[in-house]
């Protein structure tokens, strides 16, 4: 894959909170009824919309102004449960190229990165006050700056962390890892070769 | 925090089976797979063993195609169908057009890249992780990743199991290895011995209970103490496979005689001598006493009762003889979070969680649907009806669970006290297939998330609980303190792992 290189992402924001949000909320089963990923983004966050929209409230993924948000922000533990891929590729497809927030799942941010979608954390008070900012002005332009760890809008500026490795990854464009992992692949056949259960005593399947 | 690849020791060194320093199993298992450190700062660690099913595949096969890259590891891959399937009729072209696509389509990749494929025609099709561990693929030692959350399970061996999105299921099929950075190890010393009606699940529960959802990322958790000694490898499985429920991406008990032994005579195990050289090497892997842990938590077994979920997240549980949490006994940061799941579950704080109402039992998923889970379910059924209002649901783990199961008359045990015997897979842990709930139900599962909608509903609401639990539920028609019950459930049905 030709990953390029992520040094910022700049664009309108959208708040949704809540600390825990699972990736069932995120994208329910049933919309993994698929072969392919195409359409995902229609489904975002379907049955929390629907409950909304039944107790009268706006949905920040149904308010017209943030139709074309760029980047998300979140509480806490933000990704828990199922490794389905399905959850931050109906993020991205859905417009969203940078997820700021306390905390995330551990498998959801690796699934993250791995598509070129940076999760960058911060504490929950400084959190708080991006989330104000964002939920107040919706026309504001966001900068999220992989490269420097800051994210700004108008007079607001805060340093967030990002785990190296991913920040390495983003910003050298190898976020995409297929073509590293089967560079010099003789170092993989060593390995393998000393494993003894490859070799020495192996299950015949019979 | 983690050691970095390679600062732990010159990674000449890294295969080296006499250690001059005591270890961790995690340590042990990563250093002889570890490959080399990528230019991103993660380890390049080679996958021993990569389970596929048909959710998170096919995206990953398409990727391969369009590279043009084969799958460099037939030989150490290996699928099922368990997600869409359903578990009433199997023939094929299957009634769900939607299930028939995506059977098909793993059936198509399999065949055209050369992978084994445990269908339903055989007779070693079921949950992924289920049959990984009864076909003997899974074993102490091995790094193993499955495109599931609940790939955990396998840890149980002392396995290194994780469970990756499908962009990772693509790296491993094309270069059976996974770029990843190391954990923390965290080791949860359990000790005690469990009253009666106490499960492993009970167990688990307890522990995501007092770690919490978020409490184990970063870390791997190793399971030790006496109470995880005597389990069986049932058990030890339940405990593994909610790892990630806790955060924990990944989970393990050190193997021992009891892993040998439910290992020996497996269809993929070693065999005959091999098989001894092979708990030989097993055993050298398992954690050396005075290994350095990142974090020491201990919990006291002997105090454990039944567990019970009341929220929308596998945290949220009580004790069946208590209530639903009241705002003013938990940390401000947490009363929002109580307000939103006691709104939607219906529940009302301080109200006791013993009495809940429920619509459906579900006795199934990864979690809790191997043959000891229904030995014990059957047990408290045996000879009793389900509550009229109740629909009870029993789908085994896989269908060699099932012909166990049926050997023993299990079946017949669920059916006269009016359950349902199904096909086996995953059904209704995440409502993929038809075996869903309906508008606002409460369903008892033995399954491993209560999250919102996760059982097919998007306002159908989820208790967990032990498969036990879940049948005194069916037949009360609420939640019951199990306890009392266990002494004169049905008899002549043994417990114990297969």
């Amino acid at each position: 894959m030709s990953a390029s290189a992520i040094a910022g992402v700049r664009g309108g924001g959208i708040v949704l909170r809540g600390d825990d949000i699972d990736t069932d909320r995120i994208i329910p089963a049933r919309f993994l009824r698929a072969v392919t990923f195409e359409g995902l983004e229609a489904s975002v966050f379907a049955d929390d919309r629907r409950e909304a929209a039944r107790e009268g409230r706006v949905h920040s993924f149904d308010d017209p102004a943030r139709r074309e948000a760029r980047i998300l922000f979140v509480n806490a533990n933000f990704g828990c449960g199922s490794s389905r891929e399905h959850a931050p590729q109906a993020l991205y497809r859905r417009g969203l190229r940078a997820i700021v927030g306390t905390s995330f799942a551990e498998i959801f941010f690796g699934n993250a990165v791995a598509i070129g979608l940076p999760c960058l954390s911060a504490p929950a008070d400084t959190i708080a006050t991006l989330m104000a900012h964002a939920a107040a002005h919706p026309e504001a332009e966001w900068v999220v700056d992989v490269a420097s760890l800051r994210v700004s809008a108008d007079e607001v500026s805060v340093d967030v962390t990002l785990e190296a490795t991913a920040r390495a990854a983003l910003l050298s464009g190898t976020w995409d890892v297929t073509s590293l992992l089967l560079e010099r692949y003789d170092e993989v056949e060593r390995v393998a070769a000393r494993l003894p259960y490859l070799r020495e005593f192996v299950g015949s399947g019979n | 925090m983690p050691r970095a690849w390679g600062l732990s020791r010159p990674a000449s060194s890294c295969y080296d089976h006499e250690r001059d320093m005591p270890d961790t199993l995690f340590r042990k298992v990563w250093d002889r797979h570890a490959v080399r450190p990528l230019a991103n700062g993660q380890t390049q660690l080679y996958v021993g063993l990569h389970l596929v099913h048909e959710v998170t595949s096919p995206q990953a096969f398409d990727a391969l195609a369009a590279h043009g890259w084969p799958v460099r590891a037939p030989h150490r891959t290996f699928a099922t169908v368990d997600h869409i399937l359903p578990t009433l009729s199997l023939v094929r072209p299957l009634a769900d057009p939607m299930a028939e696509t995506m059977t098909s389509a793993l059936e198509r990749n399999c065949l055209s890249h050369g992978i084994p494929l445990f269908d339903p025609a055989s007779g070693a099709q079921g949950i992924v992780h289920v049959i990984g561990p009864e076909l003997g693929l899974t074993q102490p030692g091995l790094t193993i990743t499955c495109g599931d959350s609940h790939t955990s399970t396998h840890g149980a061996f002392g396995a290194l199991a994780f469970g990756i999105g499908t962009s990772q299921v693509r790296d491993v099929l094309a270069s059976q290895c996974l770029a990843v950075s190391p954990l923390r190890v965290r080791r949860i010393t359990v000790t005690g011995r469990l009253a009666p009606g106490v499960y492993a699940k009970d167990v688990i529960l307890a522990i995501i209970n007092t770690l919490g959802v978020g409490g184990g990322a970063g870390h791997a958790y190793e399971y030790a103490g006496d109470t995880i000694d005597r389990m069986s490898m049932d058990e030890r499985m339940t405990i593994c496979n909610m790892s990630i429920e806790g955060g924990a991406r990944v989970g393990y008990v050190n193997p021992d005689q009891t892993t040998f032994d439910y290992l020996r005579g497996r269809r993929f195990a070693p065999a005959g001598e091999a098989f001894d050289r092979a708990c030989r090497w097993w055993s050298s892997l398992a954690s050396d006493p005075g290994a350095a842990y990142d974090d020491d938590v201990t919990i006291d077994a002997s105090t454990l009762a039944p567990m019970v979920t009341w929220g929308i997240d596998p945290g949220q549980s009580v004790r069946v003889d208590d209530v639903v949490p009241r705002p003013d006994t938990v940390p401000t940061s947490e009363r929002a979070r109580l307000a939103e799941a006691a709104a939607f579950m219906g529940m009302t704080p301080g109200q006791p969680i013993a009495g809940t109402h429920i619509d459906v039992a579900f006795i199934g998923s990864c979690t809790n649907a191997r043959l000891s889970d229904l030995r014990e379910a059957a047990r408290m059924v045996s000879g009793q009806r389900l509550a009229r209002h109740v629909r009870g649901l029993v789908v085994p783990g896989s269908q060699a669970v099932a012909a166990d199961a049926e050997r023993e008359g299990l079946p017949e045990i669920f059916r006269a006290a009016g359950f349902e015997w199904r096909h086996a897979g995953c059904s209704m842990c995440l409502a993929m297939n038809p075996d869903r709930l309906t508008g606002r139900e409460v369903c008892a599962s033995s399954s491993n998330r209560n999250f919102k909608g996760r059982q097919g509903s998007p306002t159908g609401r989820t208790l967990l609980m032990s498969p036990a639990m879940v049948a005194a539920a069916a037949i009360a028609g609420e939640v019951v303190d199990v306890r009392p019950l266990i002494g004169s459930a049905g008899s002549g049905v043994s417990t114990g792992c297969s």
